[in-house]
């Protein structure tokens, strides 16, 4: 075939390029054999190293100091502290809750986002009529600022909200965001009512790369619908999968408007706080950004374990 | 090797944006009191206080034209404190800042952002003079003053004098002196339906919601007393215990609600009575017809000797300032007599003035209403001024919320717990 050959013979010009000049051979050591790729992908580089790198570094150098924002030229001691930090924020009630809540929050989210968004992908793929219209309808919530969509749900869940109109007796006593063990629950269907939309959009790119004839052989084979989700649809989009558990890990893990604005900064009584929100306080509200930097360092080893612990469950053979 | 271009790239952008630090240098301060010119201010904005600024900033502009001021709004953010701790860091705050929480000031000291005002010549004079022994309140623990009194807004109890006679109370002299009179009003309210609550403050988490229950109350059950005084706790007392009990029998029987209120309780009918500085005379005035008694204490104290919550917001020196002089000069015109009667008259807020209804006699006969509220203003409480000031008052509103809010742990547990977290706190640790 034409492309073996190709991959076998020697480029055109290869065997100049490969012996040339010394200098010529350096530049291609340092720059690459591409250096035109290089020169675009320089300022996404540069981007990247602004704007994530050096943030990222900083906030690790910010939490092992005694380190406080201070106005230029204000001459102010920031002495090296170790580990002070880090025993601060452990020893801190509020942080180790606040650590707590956002794991109900994942294991109420991202199963449920991950499912009902593979359903609803398998449901709306298969749909024939008013297919836009159903897509759009999932995806306004995502485009929707959360404080847009959140006065709706302070109008469902409140105290004297539909829901408690509707349940009548049934209603939760204390309602559902002043109830500890409710508030918490709440804010995560919020989170996957809102997102779902965008983690329904990565499943159905997926499924168009499901080859049809391995649902025409199964059916072939008298599989079932449940089977062919089963043994089909469910191992070829498996990639997406990992991409949604991890996507929703991570947007999970810095959960923030939604208990700032639902529950009133984390109420009841700190049940719905979210570490983001507690490095909001400690940073900008109290003027603790070293303690700030310590929990968010502590953060983002947290997603980063758990998010390897999801690909190697979820991307194994 | 490969990876050699990238890597460098890396390092330059790191070292840029190292380079970028701020580190700017902050000039030669005795300089920078001395010297003359145009300078920024920023106003709240609140309108009223907005029409009384772009006042003051026309009448001084007129007689200054090579000293001009330049007012803006502070801008938008979550609240003013923290707009104003970054524009600090920034090094791009204003000189000055009619609108500087006394809770803040010491986040806004340790960040090196205020100008001491006794830098000037007779600094602290002015003060004393202009606001009498409250002054005192309002000094750092290093002595000085970075931040001018300006005006109060002592909070009393407003109630609605419709939603009373509804509930079969009289709305001339409603039973709200001691505790157990509040409560047995607030149970009448309660249960006549008259309203859905009797009272009912934010119940959320934020630092400063605790200046709108607890402490007014506080303030009246000990005479005057700060949460914290010379470094520790004062409110883990048999005074502050009953303050929190008071409030921890209304949130057990629902007479205050403990969800979050999204609108104004007050104006929307669903609470017969609310904690409120004199602002809420123009704000309610029409809509509700209401009448203000002060803060309940345990034993009914008399009207004259009841303290309260101050709720003062103070004009500060930022260190960003290059034309100190002149901003000096601005914050006593600002401060004067006249500019004081100008702020009382359009926003109905307090001047930190010493015998402010002696002051402006004509504008308290023409208003009576204001009376009342002009006595309290000289029997007010501030916040302390203490290291770590915001979170102090974190540490007091979490136990707060845990303890009589959700009734998760007795009173005096949780006061006792908080009092330790914040003589901590309060040494600077």
């Amino acid at each position: 075939m034409s492309t073996a050959h190709t991959a076998a013979a020697p480029a055109p010009g290869a065997a100049a390029r490969s012996p040339g000049p010394a200098g010529r051979g350096r530049m291609a050591t340092v720059l690459g054999r591409h250096p035109v790729g290089m020169v675009l992908a320089a300022p996404y580089a540069v981007f990247i190293a602004v704007v994530f790198a050096y943030p990222l570094g900083f906030a690790i150098w910010m939490s092992f100091h005694d380190y406080f924002f201070a106005a230029p030229g204000a001459v102010v001691d920031r002495p090296f502290v170790g580990l002070d930090n880090y025993r601060a924020v452990l020893a801190d009630p509020a942080v180790r809750q606040s650590f707590g809540n956002i794991g109900i929050f994942l294991v109420i989210n991202v199963p449920l986002t991950t499912v009902l968004a593979l359903l609803l992908a398998v449901a709306l793929n298969r749909v024939v009529h008013a297919r836009t219209f159903l897509r759009v309808a999932f995806y306004v919530p995502y485009v929707t600022a959360s404080v847009a969509v959140v006065g709706v749900w302070l109008f469902l869940f409140n105290a004297d909200g539909l829901v408690n109109s509707a349940l009548g007796p049934l209603a939760p006593d204390p309602s559902w965001l002043v109830n500890a063990g409710l508030a918490m629950p709440v804010i995560a269907v919020f989170v996957v009512w809102k997102q779902l939309g965008f983690f329904i959009l990565l499943y159905l790119a997926a499924l168009q790369n499901v080859p049809k004839e391995l649902y025409e052989s199964a059916s072939v084979d008298g599989a079932g619908w449940w089977r062919r989700f089963r043994s089909v649809t469910v191992p070829a989009v498996r990639p997406a999968t990992a991409l949604v558990v991890i996507l929703a890990t991570i947007t999970g893990a810095n959960l923030f408007t939604e208990p700032y604005l639902l529950t009133g900064g984390g109420g009841p009584n700190g049940a719905s706080a979210s570490p983001v929100l507690v490095m909001y306080q400690r940073g900008i509200q109290q003027g603790q950004p070293d303690v700030a930097a310590a929990i968010g360092v502590l953060l983002v080893i947290g997603v980063l374990i758990i998010s390897l612990v999801n690909r190697r469950l979820i991307e194994r053979d | 090797m490969k990876r050699t271009l990238p890597a460098l790239l890396l390092t330059a952008a790191l070292v840029v944006t190292a380079g970028c630090d701020g580190s700017g240098g902050g000039g030669d301060a005795a300089e920078a009191n001395a010297a003359r010119g145009p300078i920024d201010i920023w106003l709240s904005n609140n309108q009223e206080e907005l029409a009384w600024g772009k006042a003051m900033v026309e009448a001084w502009n007129a007689q200054h034209a090579d000293q001009k001021i330049t007012a803006q709004e502070i801008p938008a953010g979550t609240s003013s404190e923290e707009v104003i701790g970054a524009a600090i860091t920034a090094g791009n705050a204003p000189c000055l800042i009619f609108n500087t929480a006394p809770a803040a000031v010491p986040q806004f000291q340790k960040q090196g952002g205020l100008v001491a005002l006794d830098s000037f010549d007779g600094g602290a004079a002015y003060i004393n003079e202009r606001t009498g022994g409250t002054a005192e309140q309002y000094k750092s623990p290093d002595g000085k003053f970075y931040q001018l009194p300006w005006k109060s807004n002592p909070v009393m109890i407003f109630y609605n004098k419709t939603v009373f006679a509804k509930a079969g109370l009289d709305p001339e002299r409603p039973p709200l002196a001691t505790y157990d009179e509040f409560l047995t009003t607030a149970r009448k309210i309660k249960s006549s339906g008259a309203a859905p609550a009797a009272i009912y403050p934010a119940p959320t988490s934020e630092f400063f919601q605790s200046w709108f229950d607890f402490y007014p109350l506080f303030a009246a059950e000990t005479g005057g007393k700060q949460l914290v005084d010379q470094g520790k706790a004062q409110f883990d007392s048999p005074e502050g215990q009953r303050v929190a009990e008071f409030w921890k029998t209304l949130y057990a029987e629902g007479l205050a609600p403990k969800e979050k209120y999204n609108g104004d309780s007050f104006a929307d009918g669903k609470a017969a009575m609310a904690i409120v500085g004199p602002w809420a005379i123009s704000v309610y005035g029409s809509k509700v017809k209401w009448g203000a008694v002060p803060v309940p204490t345990s034993t009914a104290k008399p009207a004259d000797q009841i303290r309260t919550f101050s709720d003062a917001k103070n004009v500060a020196m930022y260190s960003a300032c290059k034309n100190r002089a002149t901003a000096w000069d601005v914050m006593r015109f600002a401060t004067s007599k006249e500019q004081d009667g100008a702020l009382l008259a359009k926003t109905g807020q307090m001047p930190l003035r010493t015998d402010l209804a002696a002051a402006y006699p004509d504008h308290f006969a023409k208003n009576p209403a204001y009376q009342a509220f002009a006595d309290q203003a000289a029997r007010t409480v501030e916040v302390p001024n203490v290291p770590n000031s915001v979170a102090v008052w974190q540490a007091f509103r979490d136990a707060y919320s845990e303890s009589v809010i959700f009734g998760k742990k007795p009173v005096p547990d949780a006061l006792g717990a908080a009092a330790d977290k914040v003589d901590q706190l309060a040494t600077g640790s």
